[in-house]
């Protein structure tokens, strides 16, 4: 992130992105990335706001956030795209509350689905460092903002080698921010007039339209960014041995290591199964998942979010985008909240799909008769009590007392 | 202690040519800015567009026109910029109800690390957006003292979105959420906040209340707002016709009685301490002010009396202890002013 030059850089501290921004403080009251300004923010969406006014005076800025921090500034993230400007912003991924819990998964990613922000999700730690990169160059290229998703400790507080380009590198792929729009006493232009029925749905469209030519942006900055750089991380999707697969397993984010690792044991087994990573969620690349999909037989969509009351959301997309091909889709909800997707689960997830039985929707290691007596409390008596508290009862965690 | 200038008789009216060149108002020369021009919705007689087009004439002047301002949602906002038609002459950005001190500092942090010193910033709301809803942007701009003039035109009320109650309506008035209804007609006592004054508690370099009753004064505290960096605050009461009930060619009117009852102190502060009160130079009773108000009208009968007196009273007692706060009868009597024109009769 240092080395894309940012010139304003606010925030305001939620776990798991704090040490991001204090990192990033820590540069800036160095001097190490002058000219740069660090603002304290009292809230995320000041944090946004203040990213939004720098960007409007011409300023690379960036922020970073996760969980009830984007809910809290989301009026603004929905503002920061409807004006166009080219803010980056890293979502360290964490569970949205209540109840509060600060682990992994994407629930805060998919609340700013339809926002009018690129969404990028990382695999890896280099793959979130070099789609940052990338998410500068595209956002000030199509001018609107870029979300750069990356798991929240999985990701963010993980240890792994990075390679980090040189300064002259990423000079050379980024070029300075130059702005489609900006305050200027010299060219006086009002920005942010209210707009009424005669032309809202055409300025939406044009915010649509700046989505699918991102499709092709993101494909070819990830073809050149894998040129000047060596390494293929950004780009639409990414295949893992699926070419021949009948079962494929899609996923976003880190779950894919582990994914991979499945996917490799079980080839080994025999068995002709792969995985597809999503990179770019928003914009969706429709035919780009279908092109990696439509040879498959059966499709299992590995999502750390749940539509409530639905079910898969990632599950959506990617049953459209294989629409008219008789390829069924199932998902299979995991990670909620930080809970581990762990390799034996996912396995015997994979062989159900295998095996025809998995089937459209499973919560992956739910502790289904936790949740059958919790639900059995809830219709016997109107006031049953707080859920968490019984069931961790149930569970021998919290004392039989009281 | 105000200093002491020279007024047309019966009017502060602009342009006096009394006055030397340089004590003139903005408006009185030709090239001034019209940062807000003619062709915009606002209401006949609207307090808002009146102060704002002051406001930001004189901040153009004292800036040599080196200025962007960014505003919150409100009727200034919305009655200046139906898309595609603006009435802004300046570099002007709207973001959200909420957010315009936050943004109005990312433009400061942008303008500072591309090294344009020579460009400022104006920030604005009306009272909703920096009493209530803005209030902890607003409350984070300053305490960092980031270099942004503040100004909040204060109608008393939420007008865009038709009259409701803010948090700066003051008690017993009408509003759409305070209707004249039941034993306690209209908005309650002992509730509201003092923007002004939290504004001091944040010490920072520069606070100052205006009208639009006294544009002069409201144009020298912007120059004397914009001569200093930091965060600054400039609150002016814009009298609003349709939220207040008032006529349209009672705006200036209303203003100066609600400076002259002393409901309303005119005052300057730096850095958390009061340094100068425009005292009230002939004081008028709070009833006067109330009566061509129709958010008050419940308090008086169809005759004229006085419906409720202890509400007219209880309101008397907040202008007596506000005038005793802020010292506003000082030497008013002591120094009578050549050709001043006040009181209720001064606009008729
Ligand atoms: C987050 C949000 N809440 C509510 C509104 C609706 N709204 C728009 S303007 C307004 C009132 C503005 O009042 P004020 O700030 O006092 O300005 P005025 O119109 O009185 O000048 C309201 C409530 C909004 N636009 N955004
Ligand atoms: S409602 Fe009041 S503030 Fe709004 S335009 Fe009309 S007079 Fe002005
Ligand atoms: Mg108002």
């Amino acid at each position: 992130m240092a080395l894309c030059r940012p010139e304003v850089i606010c925030a305001y501290p939620i776990s798991p992105q704090t040490h991001i921004i204090e990192a990033l403080s820590e540069f800036v009251k160095r001097g190490a990335l002058a000219p740069c300004e660090f603002v304290n923010a009292e809230s995320e969406f000041a944090a946004m706001s203040v990213a939004i006014g720098a960007s409007a005076a011409g300023a690379r800025a960036f922020t970073a956030t996760a969980s009830q921090g984007l809910l809290f500034m989301m009026e603004a993230v929905y503002n920061a795209s409807g004006l166009g400007f080219p803010v980056v912003m890293t979502l360290a991924n964490r569970a949205v509350g209540a109840p509060i819990n600060i682990w992994n998964d994407h629930s805060d990613a998919m609340a700013a689905r339809d926002a009018g922000w690129v969404q990028l999700f990382a695999q890896s730690v280099q793959e979130a460092a070099d789609l940052h990169l990338q998410a500068f160059r595209l956002a000030e290229e199509l001018s609107g903002p870029v979300m750069v998703c990356m798991d929240g400790f999985v990701l963010t507080h993980a240890t792994e080698r990075v390679d980090l380009p040189s300064q002259q590198a990423v000079d050379a792929f980024l070029p300075p921010y130059e702005p489609r729009q900006v305050l200027d006493p010299d060219a006086p232009y009002s920005i942010g007039a209210m707009v009424g029925p005669e032309a809202f749905e055409e300025v939406r469209y044009l915010a649509h339209a700046r989505q699918l030519a991102a499709v092709e942006r993101i494909a070819e900055i990830g073809s050149e960014f894998a040129e000047a750089f060596g390494r293929d991380s950004g780009g639409l999707v990414h295949s893992y041995r699926s070419a021949d697969a009948e079962v494929v397993v899609v996923a976003m984010g880190s779950v894919l290591g582990t994914i991979k690792e499945v996917v490799d044991a079980q080839r080994a087994g025999g068995a002709r199964i792969g995985a597809l990573g999503v990179t770019s969620f928003r914009p969706f690349p429709l035919d780009a998942v279908r092109q990696a999909l439509g040879g498959a037989r059966r499709v299992v969509v590995l999502e750390k979010s749940v539509s409530v009351g639905f079910g898969g959301v990632l599950s959506t997309d990617v049953a459209l985008a294989l629409n008219g091909l008789a390829v069924p889709v199932s998902t299979v909800v995991a990670g909620l909240g930080g809970r581990p997707i762990t390799e034996s689960a996912l396995r015997s997830v994979l062989e159900a799909a295998q095996g025809g039985r998995l089937e459209k929707l499973t919560f992956l290691d739910l502790k289904h008769e936790l949740v059958a007596r919790e639900l059995e409390r809830m219709a016997a008596r109107r006031r049953s009590g707080p859920s968490a508290e019984n069931m961790l009862r149930d569970l021998g965690i919290v004392g039989a007392g009281g | 202690m105000a200093p002491v200038r020279f007024y047309q008789v019966g009017s502060f009216a602009v342009g006096n040519r009394l006055v030397d060149r340089s004590e003139r108002t903005v408006q009185s020369d030709a090239g001034r800015s019209n940062s807000l021009t003619s062709g915009h919705r606002a209401c006949q007689g609207c307090g808002e567009a009146l102060g704002a087009r002051y406001a930001l004439d004189a901040a153009m002047r004292a800036t040599g026109g080196r200025l962007v301002a960014v505003n919150a949602t409100g009727c200034l906002e919305v009655f200046s910029t139906p898309y595609p038609e603006t009435s802004w002459q300046i570099a002007w950005l709207h973001s959200l109800f909420a957010n315009a001190p936050a943004v109005a500092t990312g433009v400061a942090a942008a303008l500072r690390v591309k090294g344009r010193s020579d460009i400022r910033v104006v920030s604005q709301a009306g009272d909703g957006g920096a009493v209530d809803i803005g209030f902890g942007c607003l409350s984070g701009m300053f305490e960092r003292n980031d270099d942004v003039l503040f100004i909040c035109y204060d109608n008393e009320a939420y007008m865009n979105t038709g009259v409701q109650r803010s948090g700066a309506t003051p008690p017993a008035a009408r509003t759409a959420t305070t209707e004249a209804v039941g034993p306690h007609p209209g908005n309650v006592f002992g509730q509201g906040k003092n923007l002004p004054e939290i504004a001091m508690a944040h010490r920072i370099p520069y606070v100052a209340t205006a009208t639009v009753a006294d544009l002069h004064d409201l144009e020298d505290k912007v120059s004397r707002a914009m001569a200093v960096h930091g965060s600054r605050y400039l609150h002016i009461l814009v009298p609003c016709p349709l939220g207040w009930g008032s006529a349209s060619s009672d705006t200036v009117r209303v203003a100066r009685l609600a400076t002259q009852t002393g409901l309303f102190p005119v005052f300057e502060a730096e850095r958390g301490r009061v340094v100068r009160v425009t005292p009230i130079r002939r004081l008028a009773p709070v009833e006067d002010y109330l009566r061509i108000q129709g958010r008050f009208r419940h308090l008086f009968d169809p005759e004229g009396a006085v419906a409720q007196p202890g509400v007219v009273a209880a309101l008397q007692s907040m202008a007596d202890a506000t005038i005793a706060r802020y010292g506003l009868l000082a030497g008013a009597e002591a120094e009578p002013r050549q050709g001043t024109g006040t009181g209720t009769e001064a606009a008729s």
